[in-house]
């Protein structure tokens, strides 16, 4: 059976304040990093899958966007690769 | 009123929950494990506690909302019955679609452990009949993701029918429209960030939370 890696990542949507982002950029202004702006933190979480592809994908679009975000005040993306 | 506080691995407002329940609804509240899949004969209030359900790993109330008990929990609500979700409980709620929005980062980032004050916005609910309208209560809050969000559509909706149940006087998280409080439709479920059940005693600062039990116990069907 294939092995597949995935990589997910979740971000808080543009239209939610992120206030860890923007005491990092705060951060980064005081140590003169002047043109740095748009500071977002996330997540990024690994997981490890067996099985067909097209069933992977399905399965791991599901586990992205209702058990690893949640689609109200985040936004999902993923990679996928054959291990 | 028989009620059944619900234990997720990290609640740790259970006990309070559990003590405010048995003095002021019925002494035979019980607790209840997340793994169980029904809940005990005759459950009348469901009543999810505070605290750090699987210690806040990957977002409050998450894996919580979607334990087994849960599904009880649901069948519980869809059929009219009441639940009660404190802090991590109002967190619990929205993650498993019983309550609208999700509650993010408080603006200021720190962790508030406070008596705050609420004003009772809508006082013709099962929670509230106890209380006058606008009245201001002042209850406990201890929360660090308490900062109620929804898209725009769905606060003008909770607005427009009347199920913002509970509003900061100052608002201390950053909430939407100062939101500290709602009810789902049917307005069985309510959902609130601070702590009613630690503000049942004089002895613990406030009595102001005793309305809301007394509410309830007042509203029970059958009584």
């Amino acid at each position: 059976m294939p092995h597949y890696t995935a990589k997910v990542y979740v971000t808080l949507k543009p239209s939610i304040l992120d206030p860890q982002g923007r005491t990092v950029e705060r951060a980064l202004s005081h140590l003169e990093h002047d043109n740095v702006s748009g500071v977002r933190i996330g997540k990024y979480i690994e997981l490890n899958l067996n099985g067909e592809k097209a069933e992977v994908e399905a399965q791991l679009r599901d586990i992205t966007e209702n058990v690893l975000s949640n689609p109200i005040m985040e936004d999902a993306r993923w990679e996928l690769n054959e291990a | 009123m028989k009620t059944a506080v619900i234990q997720f691995p990290g609640s740790n407002c259970d006990a309070d929950a559990l003590h405010a329940a048995k003095l002021m609804l019925d002494e035979g509240a019980q607790f209840v494990w997340h793994t169980e899949t029904q809940l005990p004969e005759g459950t009348e209030l469901v009543f999810l506690p505070g605290g750090f359900s699987y210690g806040d790993h990957l977002r409050s109330g998450a894996i919580a909302a979607r334990s087994p008990v849960m599904n009880a929990v649901k069948a519980h609500a869809e059929a009219g019955g009441y639940v009660l979700g404190v802090c991590n409980g109002f967190q619990v709620l929205t993650e498993a679609g019983l309550l609208p929005g999700a509650l993010s980062r408080n603006r200021e980032l720190h962790f508030l452990c406070k008596p705050v004050k609420l004003r009772v916005e809508n006082h013709q609910t099962a929670y509230t009949a106890a209380y006058a309208k606008d009245q201001v209560l002042e209850i406990p809050v201890a929360h660090g993701e308490g900062n109620y969000y929804a898209d725009a559509e769905t606060v003008a909706r909770l607005e427009t029918e009347g199920r913002v149940v509970f509003r900061y006087v100052d608002n201390p998280n950053g909430s939407l429209n100062d939101i500290a409080g709602i009810v789902n439709e049917g307005g069985n479920v309510l959902g609130m960030m601070p702590h009613p059940e630690r503000a049942v005693e004089l002895l613990l600062g406030s009595e102001d939370g005793r309305g809301l039990f007394e509410s309830l116990r007042a509203g029970r069907k059958g009584a």
